[in-house]
């Protein structure tokens, strides 16, 4: 199967007031394999991603999704076969109940109601959510609301999961979690991410942007590596591949502290 | 700012009420819907004079209340909270309307007076109806229930929306109001120098998700038209529960009930 590849070609992108978005970005994902997009922030990654299903349209350059080259006829199929898990699950979870909102996608696909509800509560029990399904999305807890994102795409069932920082703001045992889900899909995965440690667990080719171009592109340990490239592109190693080198920190209070200004005498 | 948390804290009060099991819960909030439309629009209707012909509309919230085990005194407060509107709307009437209606000897009531307390009596009466109708069905029970009756869905979908992120909009003014109260040492009220900017950062802010909302709709296929699927059934109590009360609404309305009654006793006795 390769018509699950994504491929960005000469991608530019300049914001209405002037600020370059990106500049020049081309890479091919082939099917079934799983990318971290890292960079500092406002290097791009959200600007990207957001071309990938056309919610942006690039000045230059062209994108292909499967067999079909990114335009507003086939952005229809684009968008069913490629499902992005915004950042904040507050702007993805928007009816009333968890139920109603992963049956939202489903039910503009215009699928026969049984297999609506057969989706949605599939979609749930893969991400361990079953038991949400009739509380207001409100009401759910950080982790419980990425949950239920993700399920709200897996129940349009795409062959692309695109992720914009799934880690973000949530508590570690919620963020384990979430990256055992992750390693457990099996779709081409394209995820944007501070989190290089995630990163490192998930996915197995890195690309890095710097200012909205491409600085690095390859496996991941080997760019996690290569310390100057981190450091050029704003980055540092994942927390796991730093040494540890404990401050011994009551010393630190009393002794060692910063004279950027003068003490005040009374 | 607590305030309006507190307040939004008891709007899901409702929403925990609504998820009751009493036999008026599970009505299909359509039935409940027309009912309550049909009792509001018969109280209003009433003369402005006519205060003896809204008694017999107090059975309605009554029944409810006792039938579906809410809490009165919570309801109470709510209808409280409210009534600066309705006293405002009938302070004047009784400087305008001087006109001597009632007699009772020691003490002449003026027109303005009787129709200041009917315009009180009739908010109570609707305001009332209105909360009982969200504390039996919850407010997304009736918007599901509007889009089933045929109201356009632009309006359902401004409903839905309205009622999803009234929270996440009030969380994010009371998130930026701390902060400023945190850095402005004199604890002074809030200046308008400062409460205008806020505002419009916050209008920014709503416009941002707003489109970021939209974004995700568009990326899982929406086409200006949101599909609930909620199995209702309308059946044979649904339709006695709106014909009984329709019926006892029109009665009422048309004639002075109270009146009737008090002749009919007075002339068994």
């Amino acid at each position: 199967m390769s018509h699950h590849i994504v491929k960005a070609d000469n991608l530019y992108y300049v914001y209405p007031d002037g600020t370059r978005g990106i500049n020049g970005i081309s890479f091919t994902i082939t099917h079934g394999e799983s990318v971290a997009l890292v960079g500092a922030n406002g290097a791009g990654k959200s600007t990207l991603l957001l071309h990938l299903n056309g919610c942006l349209t690039s000045a230059k350059g062209n994108i292909r999704i499967g067999d079909d080259t990114l335009t507003s006829k086939t952005l229809k199929a684009v968008r069913r076969s490629l499902g992005m898990v915004f950042q904040d699950p507050d702007d993805q979870l928007f009816m009333p109940t968890v139920f109603d909102d992963v049956a939202f996608g489903p039910m503009n696909l215009g699928l026969p109601e049984q297999e609506v509800e057969e989706r949605v509560i599939h979609a749930l029990e893969t991400v361990g959510a079953s038991h949400l399904r009739n509380r207001p999305p409100h009401k759910l807890s950080g982790g419980e609301k990425r949950a239920v994102a993700i399920a709200a795409i897996l129940a349009v069932s795409p062959d692309i999961l695109v992720m914009d920082e799934p880690t973000s703001n949530l508590d570690p045992l919620s963020r384990k979690r979430l990256i055992r889900l992750l390693q457990s899909f099996e779709h081409t995965k394209i995820i944007a991410t501070h989190d290089l440690d995630m990163a490192l667990d998930v996915c197995e080719r890195t690309i890095v942007l710097h200012k909205g171009t491409i600085t690095a592109d390859g496996p991941t340990l080997d760019i996690f590596r290569n310390e100057d490239l981190l450091l050029k592109s704003g980055l540092e190693k994942p927390l796991r591949m730093q040494e540890y080198n404990p401050v011994p920190l009551n010393k630190k209070k009393t002794h060692d502290h910063d004279h950027d200004h003068d003490h005040h005498h009374h | 700012m607590a305030a309006i948390e507190n307040n939004l804290f008891d709007i899901r009060t409702m929403d925990t009420l609504a998820s009751g099991s009493t036999g008026l819960h599970r009505l299909d909030p359509r039935a409940k819907l027309i009912t309550t439309l049909v009792f509001i629009i018969t109280v209003v209707s009433l003369g402005k004079y006519e205060i003896s012909m809204m008694i017999p509309f107090v059975i309605y919230p009554v029944a409810m209340v006792v039938g579906a085990d809410l809490p009165v005194l919570y309801l109470l407060k709510k209808i409280l909270l409210v009534s600066p509107f309705a006293l405002l709307i009938g302070i004047f009437n009784p400087l305008l309307d001087t006109r001597p209606l009632l007699d009772l000897g020691f003490l002449s009531l003026s027109g303005g007076w009787v129709s200041f307390f009917s315009i009180l009596i009739r908010f109570a009466l609707t305001v009332g109806a209105a909360l009982i109708l969200i504390c039996l069905t919850g407010f997304n029970g009736v918007c599901m229930a509007l889009e089933k009756l045929k109201v356009p869905s632009p309006f359902v979908v401004q409903l839905l929306f309205l009622y999803r992120y009234l929270f996440v909009l009030v969380e994010e003014a009371s998130r930026m109001i701390r902060a400023r109260s945190l850095r402005s040492f004199d604890s002074g009220g809030m200046r308008f120098k400062v409460f205008v900017p806020l505002l419009g950062q916050l209008l920014l802010r709503t416009l941002d998700r707003a489109q970021r909302i939209h974004l995700a709709m568009l990326c899982r296929g929406f086409d200006g038209h949101i599909r609930i699927s909620r199995p209702m059934a309308f059946g044979y109590r649904e339709t006695t529960f709106v014909f009984f009360w329709s019926l006892f609404f029109i009665l009422a309305r048309c004639y002075n009930l109270p009146v009737y009654m008090g002749n009919l006793i007075a002339g068994v006795f």
